[in-house]
């Protein structure tokens, strides 16, 4: 095929346009850079309302907000989810792996939890503590100062605690508790599991004339079309663009390669304009990779030329592994006194108001790692599946089940709002065997190569499910609540969820002083590579029990202004 | 039984329990308008594929007239009209379940077995079709599928137990994802707001 060349030189391309690719954007563009921004999907703006879903309502679907074209739901701003029509992924037998990819400008920013957790001292550097995976290369004091940046650029809610592994930020005032959130609180007191404001992305107050301020709707998921919470598009990309930045975006354009010269020097990428089916080839000076951990990982495997003749930046071979994703369990908690509810707005902000940080000591339990709670319920808008089975709910309270007519509306109405959902994330260990690698059979629609998942849990994870589904049953009967269904048994490790169920998968590319067992170095810059820089989550030595968008967002702040630093010394 | 017969028996079949054969897609000669017309639907922020999928949905047909009117039936012995608030024919429930039983095939099967296990019911007891019995004949079977049978007294219903209880699920979900439900509901969310935590009188009962 011929491959067609765009006779335009950029500084840099960034592949990607997610949390990691939208922030290189924003930085590069900022300091002049002339930017190609390659995004795999269309472009998508939340204000826009032939896209919009935000203050629909269920009736407006004439499924009701059910999953069957969108895994979260109608309702939900990605394009895209388990699966993406004519790119598949497989897995190693007898292994699972679930991989959510979102194809749309701003990628999985758009509708995320916009939990906006600091990684902590001990996150980057826990070998130290309990001997299991590895120590990164930075510490904590490497990365606040960009976290600082980020919390005053983009805004966060949350409260001064001052807990060690939980670092205080720049914060917005957050939102009091809803009541189920209520009788968390009095719950979790009891067993001794400390309760702080919830961290999110969320603009409780003004932050600059471009974004709006929160109203209150519990609909991040459906993308703010004011701007309220943090998306890569509405708080990045635009910006840049309207600040003077010289970004071209190159929508529905997938990238196949990362083309590099006789010397091994990265030249541009190669990709497929998904419009008109045909390769093009785009140059500069530096390619960064944002475009997931996987998705990137992927690009550079499939980048083999003489000089990379393992695949771009792996001639140590990690390119792949130490794949690993949070870990996640789940509870589902009836609380009676929540029944008969009195009716008012609770919608609140997305996510919830309040969480709970790790607050166990690992030394005295037979896993090693933490994981924080997160809390939903409340008297959330109907939607496809709303009270089914609502008569059983009588079992717990003496009532009768089953029924019609007035009965069945008194049950709806009674047992509205008494359901309380607690679920654990936490931090996996990261294990060399657990990787993403070519599929050596398969192709995507495109002719690219697409990714083989071979991903197995070990008991720490295993265990670590089991500490969390017994902690939310104890808190829910605080609550005088009663758990519902049967606590789930090794036959179902524990409750434990499957690998990439979480989309946290980070780790594919990860950084180290050592090129024979790290892909890049402490800027996220290959080792084999200099002109190639990776701001998704591939650079991460471990995930830690938080969420990882805000240290993307961090490291690829970090990383970018290194690029411009490098590019005036004439390094790259 | 040779073919021609297959073919008898099933249109007998379909005069008897009313369920014809006008299954077929492309069949269906009605101009009945659904809850949300064909044109309307891209008005949820679809993209392109989603909206063609869509109108591919609205343009199918799965259930028959007669199927229709009898989940009509069923849906307002289970959501009847009170004083405050509209049945679940007036929030258009049946016509979700039309759409739904298309759009998520699981629910294909059951519908149209439960649906021929009522008739069945209802012809053996009355002599008529379930949607052309009397109100208290109607109330009599459903009477005997709309509650659990922990003592498993009466096993001869447990199949229409669990065709009440998808028919139970599928309107509750319909109407109170409708407006009408939702007003009925009470929910008072999905709108410009300000939150400043827990009422007062709310908080001082808690």
């Amino acid at each position: 095929m011929q491959i067609k060349e765009t006779p335009k030189q950029y500084d840099v391309i960034i592949v990607g346009s997610g949390a990691g690719g939208g922030m290189a954007t924003n930085i590069l563009a900022k300091n002049g850079l002339k930017v190609a921004l390659v995004e795999a999907g269309p472009f998508f703006d939340p204000k826009d309302p032939k896209t919009q879903t935000q203050l629909k309502w269920p009736w407006e679907s004439p499924r009701r907000g059910a999953s069957t074209n969108r895994a979260f739901g109608d309702f939900d701003m990605s394009y895209g989810d388990w699966k993406v029509d004519g790119e598949p992924y497989t897995t190693k037998e007898g292994t699972k792996f679930m991989w959510w990819r979102s194809r749309m400008l701003g990628g999985r920013t758009n509708h995320w939890g916009r939990i906006s957790l600091r990684f902590g001292p001990i996150d980057f550097k826990h070998k130290d503590v309990d001997g299991l995976g590895d120590n990164w290369p930075i510490g904590y004091e490497d990365i606040k100062p960009y976290y600082d940046k980020l919390d005053k650029m983009i805004g966060v809610f949350g409260s001064k605690e001052g807990r060690y592994n939980d670092p205080d930020g720049f914060f917005l005032p957050p939102p009091k508790p809803r009541l189920h959130e209520l009788y968390y609180i009095k719950g979790a007191r009891k067993s001794g599991v400390p309760i702080i404001p919830n961290r999110l992305s969320i603009l409780t107050k003004k932050l600059n004339n471009d974004r709006g301020v929160c109203f209150y709707c519990h609909q991040c998921n459906r993308s703010c079309s004011v701007y309220a919470d943090f998306s890569s598009g509405s708080c990045l990309i635009f910006p840049a663009q309207q600040n003077g930045g010289q970004v071209d975006l190159y929508t529905n354009c997938m990238v196949r390669s990362v083309t590099t010269d006789a010397e091994g020097k990265a030249t541009g990428v190669s990709y497929i304009n998904k419009e008109d089916r045909k390769e093009y080839q785009l140059n500069a000076k530096v390619v960064v990779l944002g475009a997931s951990a996987c998705s990137s990982a992927r690009i550079l495997l499939n980048s083999k030329s003489a000089q990379h003749p393992n695949g771009l930046g792996n001639s140590s071979d990690v390119v792949g592994r130490y794949l690993h994703d949070s870990t996640g369990a789940g509870r589902t908690i009836f609380v009676p006194a929540l029944m008969n509810r009195k009716m008012y707005n609770e919608d609140g902000t997305g996510g919830a108001h309040i969480y709970s940080p790790w607050w166990g000591d690992n030394k005295k339990l037979d896993f090693p790692r933490g994981y924080h709670i997160e809390i939903s319920g409340g008297m959330s808008m109907p939607a496809y599946g709303f009270s089914y089975d609502v008569t059983e709910m009588n079992k717990y309270i003496g009532g009768e089940l089953g029924g019609y007519g007035d009965k069945l509306r008194d049950d709806v109405q009674r047992f509205y709002g008494a359901i309380v959902g607690m679920a654990g994330r936490g931090e996996a260990i990261a294990r060399y065997e657990n990787r993403c690698e070519i599929d050596p059979n398969t192709v995507d629609q495109f002719g690219i190569p697409v990714l083989r998942f071979d991903y197995k849990w070990s008991d720490y994870e295993r265990l670590q499910a089991k500490h969390m589904v017994a902690t939310f049953d104890e808190i829910g009967q605080n609550m005088g609540g009663i758990p519902l269904g049967d606590v789930p048994g090794k036959d179902k490790d524990y409750g434990l969820l499957a690998p990439g169920q979480i989309i946290h998968e980070v780790g594919t590319t990860r950084m180290g002083d050592d090129p024979k067992t790290s892909v890049c170095n402490k800027y996220a810059q290959l080792h084999d590579c200099k002109n190639v820089f990776i701001v998704d989550a591939g650079p991460f030595v471990s995930q830690a029990d938080k969420n990882c968008t805000w240290t993307i967002l961090a490291l690829s702040m970090r990383t970018s202004e290194y690029i411009v630093d490098q590019l005036k010394k004439q390094n790259l | 039984m040779d073919r021609r017969d297959t073919i008898k028996s099933l249109l007998l079949g379909s005069i008897a329990g009313g369920v014809g054969l006008s299954t077929v897609p492309g069949c269906k000669t009605d101009d009945k308008t659904p809850a949300i017309s064909p044109e309307k639907v891209g008005l949820y922020g679809r993209n392109e594929a989603e909206l063609a999928h869509d109108q591919k949905i609205f343009a199918e047909t799965y259930l028959t007239e007669y199927e229709l009117t009898t989940v009509a039936v069923l849906c307002d012995i289970i959501l009847p009209k009170t004083e405050k608030f509209g049945s679940a024919s007036d929030a258009k429930v049946a016509d979700f379940i039309e759409f739904i039983v298309k759009d998520i095939p699981n629910h294909q099967l059951p519908i149209r077995g439960g649906l021929m296990w009522l008739d069945h019911e209802s012809f053996s007891r009355f002599g008529k079709s379930f949607a052309e019995a009397s109100g208290p004949d109607q109330i009599k079977i459903i009477d005997d599928i709309a509650y659990p049978d922990k003592e498993n007294k009466k096993p001869e219903f447990a199949q229409g137990r669990s065709f009440f209880n998808l028919m139970r699920n599928l309107t509750v979900t319909g109407y109170f994802t409708s407006k009408i439900g939702i007003d009925a509901l009470g929910y008072v969310g999905n709108r410009p707001n300000i939150w400043d935590g827990i009422p007062e009188d709310v908080l001082k009962r808690s």
